[in-house]
């Protein structure tokens, strides 16, 4: 593997409920290398977005320790993009200006990231679309316009919390495309290539992606599997269909509900 | 002339109704015997609009410079305040209680105050239709400043942004709608603070006018007064609800 980007170390996370304490992450331990793509799939409430927070500093663990880059993660850091579920795009800005906040709220000239925002547009399929309104767009467009922000300043790493979630199914496969080819699948190397943590609900979204996907299970979040996907790059609409593709979603499936046979049903 | 054509059409009820009724007044009036100084007939009332004796150009001017003098005070104090109180848990907590018990006083009550303490003037009216129309500005302000999702602010930690830079960068454009929509009902509270401050203590202004005509029982200049003091409110809201439009194009629907 690449050199170590992540580090978790014995992270956990207890809150406190009006019930008592709730323990919603123990004993998470992985390293992810530089310029993978790392999904994190697992029941709702497993704690993958808490997860995600803690990795961007914005949430502190309760024990263990995080380091990105070698540095410990105490406070929120800025070498990161993050992506949620809405686009939480600013209505009152057009889609450039939301693209170049990152710059503002960073305290950089957004004059001078103006040519990469509008790069960034382009290379989003959301050419001429710069000067429009948030809600000019639809929710797909809107998504990529939130996807061009996260990578403005050029971050090393992508935090993505669901981020198709709310998109409907054909969309959301469209938008698993688009971004592969967007982080560079087929013309960057793979060191050169942006390191992805990728919370989803989805296990064929998950298999599509991912270089591994990390399955975790319910409360305490702990991860129950590490699963290294070897299918090649770039991926193509067709590989869904493969019999490779169907096995690891079948893997996935069992490792999340603890199955090895029977159909389908709690998910 | 579409445009033309599609505003009549959808005004014309308006006005067949206000016509109607207009017209069934001057009937009322004329062939029913009421007396004048019971109910005027539209007629002498627009006579009294143009009456120079009234000396209506120093009363309009007056009531209008009370009015617009009220609305701007509670704008800038109500976001003021409310800016204060998104800011700070500590202000929040000192000033919320106050404000609401300042709210909750009838504040028809304390015009007699103010003549005590002011005496007669444009500014003692100013101050009551401020006080009157600034506690949803204040509101607006503080709820439009705190309904950011957590998601976006999220986005101000990881670039470590400044407060201030949040303020003006995310919540304040956030607020812009709600504090709008405050300055409507601000703007009707205006007039209603001007002319309850006129009618307490006043020698200027169309509701001192209103107070003159109970003596000498001329009805029609009263009337009158109440039509010059409905055009001056509804020019104010029309002004607002044209900045709306204006300034948060975007927030369609926040009212």
């Amino acid at each position: 593997m690449s050199k170590v980007l992540i580090d978790l170390d014995q992270v956990g996370m207890t809150y406190e409920a009006a019930s008592g304490p709730v323990e919603a992450l123990a004993g998470i331990t992985s390293a992810i290398g530089a310029g993978e793509f790392v999904s994190l799939v697992g029941p709702s409430g497993c704690g993958k977005s808490t997860l995600l927070r803690i990795v961007a500093g914005l949430r502190p663990a309760t024990s263990g320790t995080v380091a990105v880059s070698g540095r410990a993660v105490t406070q929120p850091i800025p070498d990161i993009g993050m992506v949620f579920q809405a686009p939480i795009l600013l209505k009152w800005r057009s889609i450039l200006e939301n693209v170049l906040l990152p710059a503002e709220l960073a305290g950089k000239d957004p004059k001078a990231l103006k040519p990469r925002a509008e790069q960034l547009l382009e290379m989003a399929g959301l050419g001429g679309f710069g000067p429009k309104l948030p809600r000019e767009l639809s929710g797909g467009m809107q998504q990529r316009a939130a996807l061009c922000r996260a990578l403005l300043l050029d971050p090393p790493l992508l935090l993505m919390d669901e981020p198709f979630g709310a998109l409907d199914a054909m969309t959301r496969d469209d938008m698993a495309l688009e971004l592969l080819r967007i982080w560079g699948e087929s013309d960057l190397a793979r060191d050169a290539r942006k390191t992805v943590l990728f919370v989803t609900h989805s296990i064929p979204e998950a298999v599509f992606l991912s270089d591994r996907v990390l399955v975790m299970s319910a409360r305490p979040g702990r991860i129950a599997a590490d699963l290294r996907i070897d299918l090649p790059r770039p991926r193509t609409v067709e590989l869904r269909a493969s019999e490779a593709f169907g096995k690891l979603t079948l893997g996935i499936f069992r490792a999340l509900t603890g199955r090895t046979v029977g159909a389908a049903g709690t998910a | 002339m579409t445009k033309f054509s599609s505003l009549s059409r959808q005004y014309w009820p308006t006005v067949a109704l206000f016509a109607f009724l207009l017209a069934c007044w001057q009937l009322a009036v004329s062939l029913g015997g009421i007396r004048e100084y019971l109910l005027p007939s539209p007629l002498a009332v627009w006579n009294a609009l143009w009456h120079s004796e009234i000396g209506w150009t120093q009363h309009l001017w007056a009531t209008t410079l009370e009015i617009i003098g009220a609305f701007v005070l509670a704008a800038v104090v109500g976001v003021a305040l409310g800016v204060a109180i998104a800011w700070s848990p500590l202000i929040a907590n000192a000033l919320v209680p106050f404000l609401v018990f300042v709210n909750t006083l009838p504040k028809v009550a304390i015009a007699p105050l103010f003549l005590i303490w002011m005496g007669y003037g444009i500014f003692p009216n100013m101050l009551m239709g401020a006080l009157i129309g600034f506690f949803p500005v204040v509101i607006n302000t503080a709820v439009g400043l705190s309904q950011v999702e957590a998601d976006m602010l999220d986005l101000g930690r990881v670039f470590n942004a400044p407060k201030w830079k949040i303020f003006a960068k995310i919540r304040i454009p956030n607020a812009l709608p709600y504090i709008l929509s405050a300055l409507k009902i601000t703007a009707t509270a205006a007039v209603v603070g001007a002319i309850v401050g006129e009618f307490v203590a006043s020698q200027k202004g169309l509701g001192y006018v209103i107070t003159t005509t109970q003596s000498s029982m001329n009805t029609a200049v009263a009337f009158a007064a109440l039509i010059w003091i409905s055009i001056v409110g509804l020019l104010l809201y029309g002004a607002v609800v044209l900045l709306a439009q204006l300034w948060a194009p975007w927030a369609e629907g926040v009212d």
